[in-house]
Parts: structure tokens; C-alpha cells; sequence
């Protein structure tokens, strides 16, 4: 770099930043008013489509409204939807169904996504290739997904029965994935798990490839092993991104609806029959808008108390 | 190897053989990932008895019947009926006359289709907008209450739609937008929002900041340095959650089935009440299936690097 030129040059800056820029100060707007104009845009459309809705929510959840009568005249009851609510065990057991499927599909889906992330990150020849097909099933929709699974699932012709006759050699009708009692969770687990394990390997790669080298560089240094380097360094260090995707996922498998509503539609029985269904079920079939407002804020409730937790959790792993 | 004076490779790259090791496994991954969806391509390529055959076919004579019953609406007519007719014009009359049918019209899966693409790109546009803008102001601004305004857009997405559809239900019965496409549009760019500013605050964090200073010192304005510096840099972020909030909206059943009937109906709701005689017309879903898929693989291929890249922060380490 030539002396002279840098000084030339940044005695050109220092005028040119010296006196206040006109233009700037006319033209452009201070960071102020640049911070809120970027900003309300978002808020405001959140709290026209997210907040109203939610206040008007709650509000019919004291009320004994009905969707399909609206010029019913509307009573107020106070919490009484609430107390029936939570002394529901029907509610009580979609609860029950919903936490074991998110507890059950995150488990297996951040434990397998890592794992394909690490081998991904190996950078074997074609990985980029091999990535791509891989991230495939979570663009479909899941509910165009979920009908076709009900294909795959069909005891006579389904494919998977048959590829699990071919392996184990079980009659390929002798079992329903949909329609058997213990094995309906575990379909729809198993085309969750299909679906949605790219995202969690997506996510977890992001984190590997953000470890810089020169930490392994510095391990290798001081005769750590790949082992010791592991557990010390990557997942330590993947851990923000793990817990980031398993928030989403937990998120997204609390609020599951679409698959479920198409492979079983909550069946057989109500095995399957998680919150969402329930709530579909109560709202729109029963037309009971005021205990399914109830309901839909206890849900909101619940997984917002359970978020924020999380999210305390993951900022302090990111503080470490 | 600890030692490693490092030959052609650096420490930290992986021997040729835990690279073969890695490599197989994935691929093995991959393939059986991959089979649901090439069942799916089949599928829509057999005969309505080939499809449901057993043991399952994987030789099968290829023929368009599936389309064609996706596209058309057809009725059963009586052996007199049919011998009267002049001969089929088409590949579709010619199919449906081997069932003892004619073609009366067509089905409604072109508009619910093109209902996805306006919806989709409509929404994820006005998402990523308003979410780019968002995201620049929580990433270099002090905002008062910050982490609280940013956990109250993620905290948006915590709401099972089910229970977000009951009060929206209501409000757009009053306002008139049940049913239409300006309604979808903006409920889901309201979902995909809270993605986007989060998505794209981490993205411009990792722009250094000096990039715009250095241009503020040059004498561009806060907002030109945005368009100028930021917006080219954060390209690769931007593309990326354009890509996830695109597939949210073309994917979206909940809302879809729950809020539109008719003339805003997406593919989604309308894909799997598919039916034919008797049943599901599994070919015909499956080719429904296969052409709603296209364009999200196309569109992710032709973006699978800026993705890539995207998502590991690539952008600014390379």
C-alpha cells in the first residue's frame, strides 16, 4: 500500500465526514426513525393478524359464542369453559398424545439429523448431490405427504408393508399401520420423522461448518482426540443450532395437524387424536367456538410458558 | 497423526476413508429417503389397476391415464352410446373411451394450482420484505424492548393454526376476505414473518458492521448503505429464507382446508379429496402430487448452493 495515496485518501474521508453531510442530514432519515419505520411495518401486521385475533380469542372464550349462529344472543360465563376444560380427560389425554409425539419425533429426528450432519460434513465426493436428495421430503406438503403415505400404508398393496414383509418376512397384510391400535402413532412418527429429519440436519450443519478450523487446528495441537475433540468442541459448540432446530420442531409437532388429520384423522379411536384434531373437531364440526377459544388459549398458553423457558435456556448456552 | 505435519490436507480434513465411510451411509440415507417419492412418480404414471396391484409393480407399461383423470372431469356412458361417438380426438378421450368414458370438461386442479402460485410467491414476497426490513432494524439498532418485540414474532408462531383459524374465521367473514386470495396472502405473511426477521437478523449479524460505516464514512446515508452494502451482502440469506418461507406457503393445509372452499382453494386441501369410481384414483393423486412437487424441487436445485451457502453463513466466511 502506498503511503501517500492512504493519507490523500483518508484526508479525503475526514473532509468529506467533517462537516455534517447535507445531504444525509436532509435526505436520509436518523437511525431513529429508520429503526421504526423497518420495524412497524412487521408489528403492525402481526398484531392486525396475530394479536386482534388472539384478544377477540379470548374474549369468546368467556362467552358461550357460537361460529355458526352469529346472531345467537351471546352470554357471558365467566371461566367456565376453563374449569371443564381442564377436567376434561379427553383433553387430558390428546395432551398426553401430542407430548408423546413431540418427545418421541424430536428424539429420534436431532439424533439422526446430527448424525447425517456430521457424515455430510465430511465432505465426501458428491455431498452436495446426495444433500440435495436428502432435503427432498421436507419441501412436500405435509398433508399432500400424509395422503400418500396412506398409500404406502395400505396392508394389501402398501409399499411399506411390503418393503417390511421383505425384510422380516411378516405376511405384508398381517399388520395396519393406520388402523392398528399401537402402531398408528408410530406411522405417522415414522413419516414425521421421514419428512422433517433433513430440517434438523440442515440446521445442525449450519452449526459444524460455523466452527472455525483453527480450534480442531488447536486441538490437534495439544493431542486431543477425535473423541475427546467431539464432545469438547463440535457438539459444545453445535449446541445453540441443535436446540434452535429443536425449538421449531418442538414447536411445529405441537401444533400438528395436517399430517395426522389425513393419515389417521386421529384414529383408530382417538389414539392419534392429538391437541390440534381436538380443537378442529371442537371448532369446526361441533361449532363450539367459545370452549374451543378456551381451549386454543390454553394450548397457546402452555406452549408459549414451555418456549420461553426454552429460549432462556438456549440463550444462556449461547452466552457459554 | 497427531503430530501431523500437515501434507496436502490440512488437520482437521477427514481421511479418504472416513469420507467413504461417511459417503456410503448418507447415500444409503438418501436412497431410502428418496423411494416414497419415486413411488409417487410411478404411481402417477400406472394404470389405475397397476397401482394397486400385489406384490407391488415396479414394470409396469407407462400410460397417461393419471393425468388425464387429474385434468378432466369424465362420465360413464353405455356401449351404444360409445359406438356412436366419431372416433377420439386426443390422448385423454382416447383413454377415458377404454374405460366406457367420455371426457365432459375440465377438473379443477389448474385454478387450485394457480391459486398455490399466487398465494405462495404473494405471500413469501411481502414476507421477506417486510422481514428483511425488520431484521436490519432489531440487528443495528438499539431498539427499546428488543429481545421482547423479537420473542413476540416468534411468539406469533407458537399458535396452532387450528386456533388462529377460529378468530380469523370470524374476522375475515366480517371483512370479506374469506375465501379470497388477498386473505390468504396475508395470513400466511404473517406466519412466514416471524421466520423471516428471525432467519434474516442472524444473516445480517454476521455482516460486519463496518462495511456500512466504512460507506456512511464515504458519505452514503443509513438508508443507501442499507441498499448499497447490506442487501447484496445478505443476497445469499435472503434467497435462503425466501426458499423456507416459499415451501411454508405452497405446503400450508391447515388454514387452507379450514378457510377457503372455492375460489381461493389451494392445491393442498384439494389434492388429497382427489377421487375417482370406487375410491381414491391413486395415479391421478400421484400425478397431482408429482406436478405440485415440481416446482419446489426446481426452484430449490436451481437455489441448492445460495442454500447451502446460506445456511452455514457462507456469505461471509468465503
Amino acid at each position: 500500500m502506498n503511503d501517500t495515496s492512504t493519507v490523500r485518501r483518508l484526508a479525503t474521508r475526514a473532509a468529506e465526514a467533517t462537516p455534517p453531510p447535507v445531504v444525509a442530514r436532509v435526505g436520509g432519515l436518523g437511525d431513529r426513525a429508520i429503526a421504526w419505520l423497518f420495524i412497524a411495518p412487521t408489528i403492525v401486521l402481526l398484531l392486525a393478524i396475530n394479536i386482534f385475533p388472539l384478544i377477540w380469542t379470548i374474549y369468546l372464550s368467556f362467552t358461550n359464542f357460537r361460529a355458526n349462529r352469529p346472531n345467537a344472543a351471546v352470554e357471558w360465563l365467566g371461566t367456565r369453559w376453563y374449569t371443564s376444560i381442564l377436567t376434561d380427560p379427553d383433553i387430558w389425554a390428546a395432551m398426553q398424545v401430542t407430548a408423546r409425539f413431540v418427545v418421541a419425533t424430536i428424539v429420534i429426528q436431532t439424533v439422526l439429523g446430527f448424525l447425517l450432519a456430521v457424515l455430510i460434513d465430511k465432505k465426501f465426493r458428491g455431498h452436495g448431490f446426495w444433500t440435495t436428495l436428502i432435503l427432498l421430503p421436507m419441501m412436500l406438503s405435509p398433508a399432500v405427504v400424509g395422503n400418500f403415505w396412506t398409500f404406502l400404508f395400505q396392508p394389501q398393496i402398501g409399499l411399506f408393508n411390503y418393503a417390511v414383509s421383505f425384510v422380516t418376512g411378516l405376511p405384508p397384510s398381517s399388520f395396519q399401520m393406520l388402523g392398528d391400535v399401537s402402531l398408528a402413532p408410530w406411522a405417522i412418527a415414522i413419516v414425521d420423522t421421514w419428512m422433517w429429519t433433513p430440517y434438523v440436519m440442515l440446521i445442525c450443519l449450519a452449526g459444524l461448518r460455523s466452527i472455525p478450523d483453527y480450534i480442531y487446528e488447536a486441538a490437534e495441537v495439544d493431542r486431543a482426540s477425535k473423541w475427546r475433540q467431539f464432545w469438547s468442541i463440535t457438539l459444545p459448540m453445535a449446541l445453540p443450532f441443535i436446540m434452535l432446530a429443536v425449538l421449531f420442531r418442538g414447536i411445529e409437532n405441537f401444533k400438528m395437524f395436517d399430517m395426522v388429520n389425513l393419515l389417521t384423522g386421529g384414529g383408530p379411536g382417538s389414539t392419534t387424536e392429538v391437541a390440534s384434531i381436538s380443537l378442529k373437531r371442537e371448532a369446526f364440526e361441533k361449532w363450539r367456538t367459545g370452549y374451543s377459544s378456551a381451549f386454543a388459549i390454553i394450548l397457546f398458553v402452555t406452549v408459549f410458558g414451555l418456549a420461553n423457558i426454552y429460549v432462556k435456556a438456549l440463550n444462556r448456552v449461547k452466552q457459554r | 497423526m497427531a503430530a501431523g505435519i500437515s501434507t496436502a490436507h490440512s488437520v482437521v480434513e477427514p481421511s479418504p476413508l472416513v469420507r467413504r465411510i461417511a459417503g456410503a451411509v448418507v447415500i444409503l440415507y438418501a436412497l431410502i429417503t428418496i423411494v416414497p417419492l419415486i413411488w409417487i412418480g410411478l404411481t402417477s404414471l400406472k394404470s389405475p389397476p397397476d397401482s394397486i396391484s400385489y406384490p407391488p409393480k415396479i414394470l409396469f407399461e407407462p400410460t397417461l391415464e393419471g393425468y388425464c383423470n387429474l385434468f378432466t372431469t369424465r362420465s360413464r356412458q353405455t356401449a351404444e352410446y360409445l359406438q356412436g361417438l366419431p372416433a377420439a380426438s386426443g390422448r385423454c378421450e382416447e383413454i377415458a373411451r377404454q374405460r366406457s368414458m367420455v371426457v365432459v370438461g375440465a377438473s379443477n386442479f389448474v385454478p387450485r394450482f394457480w391459486n398455490s402460485v399466487i398465494i405462495a410467491f404473494g405471500s413469501t414476497f411481502c414476507a421477506v420484505t417486510l422481514g428483511t426490513l425488520a431484521a436490519y432494524g432489531f440487528s443495528r439498532f438499539k431498539v427499546p424492548l428488543k429481545d421482547d418485540l423479537l420473542f413476540f414474532i416468534l411468539s406469533t408462531r407458537m399458535m396452532p393454526p387450528i386456533a388462529v383459524a377460529i378468530p380469523i374465521f370470524l374476522m375475515y367473514r366480517e371483512l370479506g376476505l374469506s375465501d379470497t386470495k388477498l386473505g390468504m396472502i396475508l395470513l400466511y405473511t404473517s406466519v412466514n414473518v416471524s421466520l423471516a426477521v428471525w432467519l434474516l437478523k442472524g444473516f445480517i449479524d454476521e455482516i460486519p458492521r463496518e462495511y456500512e460505516e466504512a460507506a456512511m464514512i464515504d458519505g452514503y446515508s443509513r438508508l443507501q448503505a442499507f441498499v448499497k452494502v447490506v442487501l447484496p451482502q445478505a443476497t445469499t440469506g435472503i434467497a435462503a429464507t425466501a426458499i423456507f418461507c416459499l415451501i411454508f406457503a405452497w405446503n400450508e393445509y391447515a388454514f387452507a382446508v379450514l378457510l377457503t372452499s372455492g375460489t381461493a382453494q389451494t392445491a393442498p386441501p384439494f389434492i388429497p379429496i382427489i377421487i375417482g369410481e370406487g375410491g381414491q384414483d391413486w395415479p391421478a393423486v400421484a400425478a397431482a402430487t408429482t406436478l405440485f412437487l415440481i416446482p419446489i424441487v426446481a426452484f430449490t436445485i436451481l437455489l441448492r448452493k445460495h442454500l447451502l451457502r446460506g445456511i452455514t453463513f457462507g456469505a461471509v466466511r468465503k
